[in-house]
């Protein structure tokens, strides 16, 4: 597949990654090389064969409803830059 | 041009669990901020989750409730996109093999028809946390409590063609996971969220027109507001020319209108893709037939046999059988009364008169089930008359008597049978009224059976209420009579 700078540029801005345009025309012949890789992939006969949800072949194990968890909030909010009233600052978002 | 509306809806219903779906801290409402988000929670690095057995159980009853496939095998997809109060960078959801397949919701209209809902499937997924835009100094509060709450998404079809149908339907699937206990259904507090996808097509065209999703919608009646506005914006913008595009609304109940939050150019790319730390989640027969063992009776089949097995009619039955709690206090007063119409006659009457009153809900309501039934029988057995009736359930209310019986006894409301005694009265009565016996004698007689009323007044004023009008009306004719 034929991956421009625009895509690139998409895909930074979903991670919110900041790429410059040296590395931007990089991560074009990168991508680029692993996707011709998935292309090949691609061109695998997988007639008749399941979508693998993962590799494991085993199942989900579940755990009973219960609350195991403790209020650890001062440790946890330690590490945090910016907290106040127990509540973690972060910079202001309006949808 | 006659224009024909299209709904679909997508509900959001938080799980009764204790824990959240992937940790095991705690989901009860209203705790101090972040007191209960753990590293999981935090998406610190290193955590798994681990899924919780009864999110899994509830999500499966549910579709059973709704009569749906339930597939052998599900999976936990990650939706990718960054907001803070979704710490991980993703939302652990189910977007390809989803818990609960294609199923079915009855719901019942004004008219007493009943219409079937399609479920498209219904998916596990976690909440995330809370956003605090208040004064912060510039900044935002995060509150992660929230975060990792179990929630079922319920996906309809677009199968709904009013705001009436969209609001029954909301009501159904809240009456099904409140009868079956998964939710408390609280919308106040964001147990049941809703968005709704609204489009308008001329009446007659086959292909859906362009939808809008209104976000965030709820109560019953914000869905029913949203839509109208909604579908009126649509018209008039088409009438005017234009075209409707698709996108995210937001409805503002104050403002009563919906608002454009993001249109289908800025929409989200989620790149979901299955969750590695998650495995497949597999559930056998076995499993499932437990789970069907242990339904209780749904509303829609509660509804059925109120109408079939007890002679109600389809208006009382959809009234009665609407919640759980509404359902259950009927049933007691019907088994202690044993009689179905005056059963629901109360309930609905007397009772849900008192209750709107004081804004009470029936779970909270002075007067118990058992005590209502028994009041009833006292007047099924003759005890008491209607309207000592209505002064001994004022009494329960109010708390004067723990039984219908103390009160009837404490007030001396006991229904005067004994004939004897009412021919007393009635003799009394006559003695004191020469005017009104006279014009009696000498009307006509088809006119007599009006003035009887009279009669029967005084006669029920001289036994204080307590003598029993049928009663009283038989033995004044023949006294009345005797004397022509």
């Amino acid at each position: 597949m034929a991956l421009e700078e625009s895509h690139v540029r998409r895909a930074a801005h979903l991670a919110r990654l900041a790429v410059s345009d040296d590395q931007a025309t990089g991560f074009v012949e990168d991508l680029s090389r692993i996707l011709d890789m998935v292309d090949q992939l691609q061109r695998v006969d997988t007639e008749g064969v399941a979508p693998l949800a993962h590799p494991l072949d085993a199942t989900q194990r579940l755990r009973a409803d219960e609350i195991t968890e403790t209020n650890q909030r001062d440790s946890f909010q330690r590490c945090a830059p910016a907290v106040e009233d127990g509540l973690y600052l972060v910079p202001r978002v309006v949808e | 041009m006659q224009w024909e509306t299209v709904i679909g809806l997508e509900v959001h219903v938080q799980l009764a669990t204790r824990s959240k779906i992937f940790s095991g801290a705690s989901t009860a409402f209203g705790a101090e901020p972040n007191t209960q988000a753990c590293a999981v929670d935090l998406g610190l690095p290193g955590v798994l989750p681990v899924l919780n057995e009864q999110a899994v159980a509830m999500a499966v009853q549910f579709g059973l409730a709704v009569h749906a496939e339930i597939p052998e095998v599900s999976v936990f997809d990650r939706k990718n996109y960054f907001y803070p109060d979704l710490p991980k960078g993703y939302q652990t959801s189910q977007m390809y093999h989803p818990i609960v397949g294609a199923g079915e919701v009855e719901i019942t209209l004004d008219d007493d028809n009943t219409k079937c809902i399609r479920i498209h499937h219904a998916h596990l997924e976690e909440d995330a946390g809370k956003s605090l835009h208040e004064d912060f100094h510039g900044m935002t509060g995060i509150d992660l409590n929230r975060a990792g709450t179990p929630l079922l998404e319920i996906v309809s079809e677009p199968d709904m063609r009013s705001a009436k149908e969209a609001a029954a339907y909301l009501k159904a699937i809240h009456s099904i996971v409140t009868y079956l206990g998964i939710s408390d259904g609280n919308m106040a507090e964001g147990s049941m969220r809703c968005d709704v996808n609204v489009s308008v097509r001329p009446q007659g065209q086959a292909e859906f027109g362009t939808r809008a999703e209104i976000k965030n919608v709820n109560s019953f009646r914000f869905v029913e507001r949203a839509i109208a506005f909604e579908v009126e914006r649509q018209i008039e913008l088409i009438e005017d020319g234009g075209k409707v595009v698709q996108e995210t609304r937001l409805f503002d109940p104050e403002r009563d209108e919906t608002r454009s939050m993001r249109t289908k150019e800025e929409a989200n790319d989620y790149r979901y893709f299955p969750c590695p730390d998650l495995l497949p989640v597999v559930l056998d027969q076995a499993y499932l037939d437990h789970l069907r063992s242990q339904l209780p009776e749904l509303p829609a089949d509660k509804r059925a046999r109120f109408q079939t097995e007890l002679g109600l009619s389809a208006y009382d039955a959809n009234v009665l059988s609407a919640s759980r709690e509404m359902a259950e206090f009927f049933e007691e007063v019907h088994r202690v009364c044993g009689d179905a119409k005056q059963a629901a006659n109360w309930v609905q009457g007397e009772l849900s008169g008192a209750l709107n009153r004081e804004n009470l809900s029936i779970q909270n309501s002075p007067v118990s089930a058992h005590q209502l039934g028994e009041l009833i029988s006292r007047v099924l057995d003759d005890t008491i008359n209607g309207k000592a009736a209505k002064q001994v359930f004022q009494a329960l209310w109010n708390g004067q008597g723990k039984s219908a019986d103390e009160v009837i006894e404490a007030k001396g409301l006991k229904q005067v049978t004994d004939a004897g005694a009412v021919e007393s009265m009635i003799d009394q009565v006559i003695a004191e009224s020469p005017a009104q016996v006279a014009q009696y004698r000498d009307s006509e007689p088809e006119k007599r059976g009006k003035m009887i009323g009279y009669f029967v007044g005084q006669v029920m004023k001289a036994s204080r209420g307590t003598a029993n009008p049928q009663q009283v009306n038989g033995l004044l004719k023949e006294k009345l009579d005797a004397l022509l």
